[in-house]
């Protein structure tokens, strides 16, 4: 075999061509596909939030009607839950990374692996003919029986979600049966560094969630084929069923979004601080907590839908317990960086966003969860902000520290760090100027998606849309200057960072096909760095 | 004494849930401020004191356990939340079980109007409760989900076709409040606008005699007129000519329209009447049949008087 004779040429360099990369099984190519598209996506969900943040420059119709603004957030929504930031972390740095911190070669099963690429590919161009033909003008939550006047484009988007979520059950088992059997002799579980515990309790959640995800479609085809009254009203049917199966998946689906998030901070804060993380078991068991939690408490999406008192009281009292191991989290992460070695480099920047940024949205989500207030706060900006504290500040804020912390192993490439500074800090600058100011105006009573507001609240949306303008910089200057490191960036060394999990211990940089030249033995845990002599 | 006018994170306060929804608020929001400042000041001083001085330099120490702090930071956590959901679930069941002597308002959403029909009869666009009286609105939508908010009363509820969603509350200040759609329903979603008027109980006894007949002293133009904006109308069919959703109503009467189905006919009394009470029968060509039917929210005598309005728009 050809690989064979190249088995120690950098993943790069062994194979030429396009098809070498639309045929390739390698983790690590069919990783950086899975970064470039949903960079990609992401930045076409972020242009929709663009236009419609400066329509929202004044309370007046402005340059865009307000079916197009419907239209608009809609997109943004989908585009950015569907094909971002559920995919992003798992699809591009999970599948980038799972094989070089264990010690293995690849996944267990990689032509699966394409697969999974392949049905992303197909259930994002699902999803985007439909938003764009069907003129689909929802919101992401499709709630009945509003969505159901918008058929087929919301059958549509529920076979992409199908789609999509295939790729996600495909990709979370080939995780699961990766770090069973293909740890490195050595490899116990309690040496697995905390971003492959992440990525397990994520794929035990993205198995079982999705498929209800396809009990929903099936039931919504037979409502419309047969005429069998299942969620419309006029059918006979229940809107607020659809609901609960809504939030049935797209609850765990919140914590599929942000588990990964947790692991990358874990490898930040301790590679930066050259300190063993504290509270290691902790942190890993509760990812799994979370995880099963995560099932419980779809309900709380529903205080005011006209749910029982009883159901109301039951979600939120199980609720509060996701707030416990999120607070833990918190303090371990930010006990690690007591009598560290501290260094702030352009991941650890962002790594530090992130304890701000998932402490606000921690806390905001909290509040949430008391019934008496939430009904007041309930579909405001308030909901808005916090869930974006943690999808934007914690998810995504995850996702391009870690391509930054891992961009010197993917591309072999040094960015310039001066660069790189100012991205993280323009991107934690701008994002908290968008976000905050929406809790106030939430708090204030100020209805989630509203072409038309009150005119007390120009303020605010002025604040929230010169903030996305200092977040659309930092972004544009962390995608440049990536981008031109890989023309004119230094050579990497094989640790830039001085880290100890495996894939900067014992991979070259950038990797070779088969990631490491012998199978690794490993001693030590992922974190256990010597102490400075005194 | 508190304040009951806005402050810098919550509007007005004018219902009796308002003062107990804010404590809890601002309790909450303390204890997070006091978590928030002292996580955010350790970072900065764990930065400040261990920054790394020498490229090779080591943690000072590894420590990975501390039975103290751990045991603490666990059990500080579960407690407050548990006394949140206390306080949370006892204020929310205050704000869903309406006492007995509650005055009872029937409330239809559609697309993009509110209207109250109250027990003596009459609907109205506005909701006029009297101060210090319970009032419970029992709710219903005729074609999507909506949400019926008033922030100043710190309550909300959805509001679901082919359900009664019930919510209750009690003014406490005389005063005009916005009452906004808070479950996106399309189109015109924030326009979906209403007010309530609280008044006190002699105000609220007149406007009662006077709301139970409210074309009395106007001639039947003027009270389409009233009825045009009144009862949303306006939100789809302008007087001016111009293109909303519908059509516009400027020299519709008798006037021939085209409809989607190929046929056609003069916009007369009848068609007019049927576009009101069944206004998917017939849909003009160029528009969605998007129009919610106003059957028992117009009268023979409101039809008639917006059949006259349009007739006065040449």
């Amino acid at each position: 075999m050809i690989a064979h004779v190249h088995d120690n040429v950098n993943y790069f360099k062994v194979r030429h061509g396009i098809m070498s990369w639309l045929a390739t099984v390698d983790h690590k190519r069919i990783g950086l596909m899975y970064l470039a598209s949903t960079a990609l996506f992401f930045l076409l969900g972020g242009t929709f939030a663009g236009l419609f943040r400066i329509e929202l420059w004044s309370p007046e119709p402005g340059f865009i009607s307000q079916d197009t603004y419907n239209r608009f957030f809609t997109l943004h929504g989908v585009i950015m839950v569907f094909l971002v930031v559920v995919p992003a972390i798992p699809g591009a740095l999970g599948n980038f990374l799972l094989p070089l911190q264990l010690g293995a070669k690849d996944l267990a099963f990689p032509k699966l692996n394409m697969t999974s690429l392949y049905l992303y590919w197909l259930g994002a161009a699902i999803a985007i003919i439909s938003l764009f033909v069907g003129k689909a003008d929802s919101g992401w939550t499709f709630y009945a029986p509003y969505s159901i006047s918008q058929n087929p484009a919301v059958l549509w988007m529920l076979v992409a979600a199908f789609v999509l979520g295939f790729s996600s059950i495909l990709t979370g088992l080939n995780f699961i049966v990766t770090i069973h059997n293909m740890r490195a002799p050595g490899m116990t579980w309690y040496r697995l560094p905390l971003f492959v515990w992440s990525l397990y309790a994520t794929a035990i959640m993205q198995i079982f969630a999705t498929p209800v995800l396809a009990v929903t479609l099936l039931l919504l085809l037979m409502e419309n084929f047969f005429g069998i009254g299942i969620f419309d009203p006029k059918l006979g049917g229940d809107p607020i069923l659809m609901q609960h199966f809504f939030w049935f998946y797209s609850h765990p689906a919140v914590y599929i979004i942000v588990v990964p998030a947790f692991g990358i901070t874990s490898e930040l804060i301790t590679t930066f601080s050259r300190r063993d993380i504290f509270g290691y078991k902790f942190i890993a068991f509760s990812s799994v907590a979370i995880a099963v939690i995560g099932f419980l408490v779809w309900g709380h999406h529903m205080f005011v839908a006209g749910q029982s008192e009883v159901a109301d009281t039951v979600f939120s009292f199980l609720t509060f317990f996701t707030a416990v191991p999120s607070a833990i989290k918190v303090f371990n992460w930010t006990t690690t960086l007591y009598k560290g070695s501290i260094e702030l480099r352009s991941p650890m920047l962002y790594g530090l966003a992130i304890l701000f940024n998932f402490t606000i949205g921690g806390l905001t989500g909290i509040i949430l969860a008391i019934l008496s207030v939430d009904i007041h706060l309930h579909d405001t900006y308030f909901v808005i902000s916090h869930f974006h504290y943690v999808a934007m500040g914690t998810t995504m804020v995850a996702f391009i520290g870690g391509i930054h912390y891992w961009w010197p192993k993917m591309t072999g490439k040094m960015y310039n760090e001066f660069w790189g500074k100012v991205g993280a800090i323009s991107i934690f600058v701008g994002f908290n100027l968008t976000f905050f100011v929406q809790l106030i105006m939430g708090s204030q009573g100020s209805p989630r998606r509203y072409y038309n507001y009150l005119p007390e609240f120009k303020i605010h949306h002025d604040i929230s849309t010169l903030g996305f303008a200092v977040l659309a910089f930092g972004l544009f200057v962390a995608l440049i200057n990536l981008l031109v490191s890989l023309k004119s960036g230094e050579t990497a060394p094989q640790n830039p960072w001085g880290a100890m999990t495996l894939e900067w211990t014992h991979a070259a940089t950038p990797p070779v096909l088969f990631n490491f030249e012998e199978t690794p033995a490993v001693t030590h845990g992922p974190y256990e760095y010597p102490s400075e002599k005194v | 004494m508190e304040t009951t006018t806005k402050t810098f994170w919550l509007p007005e306060q004018a219902s009796t849930f308002a003062q107990m929804v804010d404590s809890a608020f601002n309790l909450y929001y303390w204890i997070s401020v006091f978590f928030f400042v002292l996580i955010t000041a350790l970072i900065v001083i764990f930065i400040a004191k261990y920054m790394r001085k020498r490229p090779d330099q080591m943690a000072e120490s590894q420590m990975t356990h501390n039975t103290f702090l751990e045991t603490l930071w666990t059990a500080v956590p579960l407690v407050l939340v548990m006394w949140f959901f206390v306080i949370g679930m006892q204020g929310y069941l205050k704000m869903r079980i309406p006492p007995g002597n509650a005055m009872v308002v029937n409330v239809t959403g559609q697309k993009w109007s509110w209207s109250y029909r109250y027990p003596q009869g009459f609907v109205t666009d506005t909701l006029v409760v009297p101060v210090n009286q319970p009032v419970k609105l029992v709710m219903t939508s005729t074609d999507v989900i909506h949400s019926f908010y008033i922030a100043a009363f710190r309550q909300k509820a959805d509001v679901v076709p082919n359900r009664y969603h019930s919510l209750w509350f009690q003014a406490t200040k005389p005063g005009i409040y916005p009452v906004q759609c808070t479950q996106y329903c399309g189109t015109n979603h924030s326009y979906m606008w209403s007010s309530v008027k609280v008044v006190d109980a002699p105000t609220y006894a007149a406007w009662l005699e006077g709301a139970s007949d409210p074309s009395k002293g106007k001639t039947a133009i003027e009270y389409g007129q009233e009825l045009w904006t009144k009862r949303g109308c306006n939100a789809c069919h302008s007087v001016d000519g111009s293109k909303l959703v519908g059509p516009s109503w400027k020299g519709l009467y008798n006037r021939t329209e085209h409809f989607t189905d190929g046929s056609s006919a003069a916009a007369d009394e009848n068609y007019l009447r049927e576009s009101m009470l069944n206004p998917a029968a017939k849909v003009v060509a160029g528009y969605q049949p998007v129009m919610p039917t106003y059957k028992g929210i117009l009268g023979d005598k409101e039809v008639e008087s917006i059949i006259a309005y349009i007739q006065s728009l040449k």
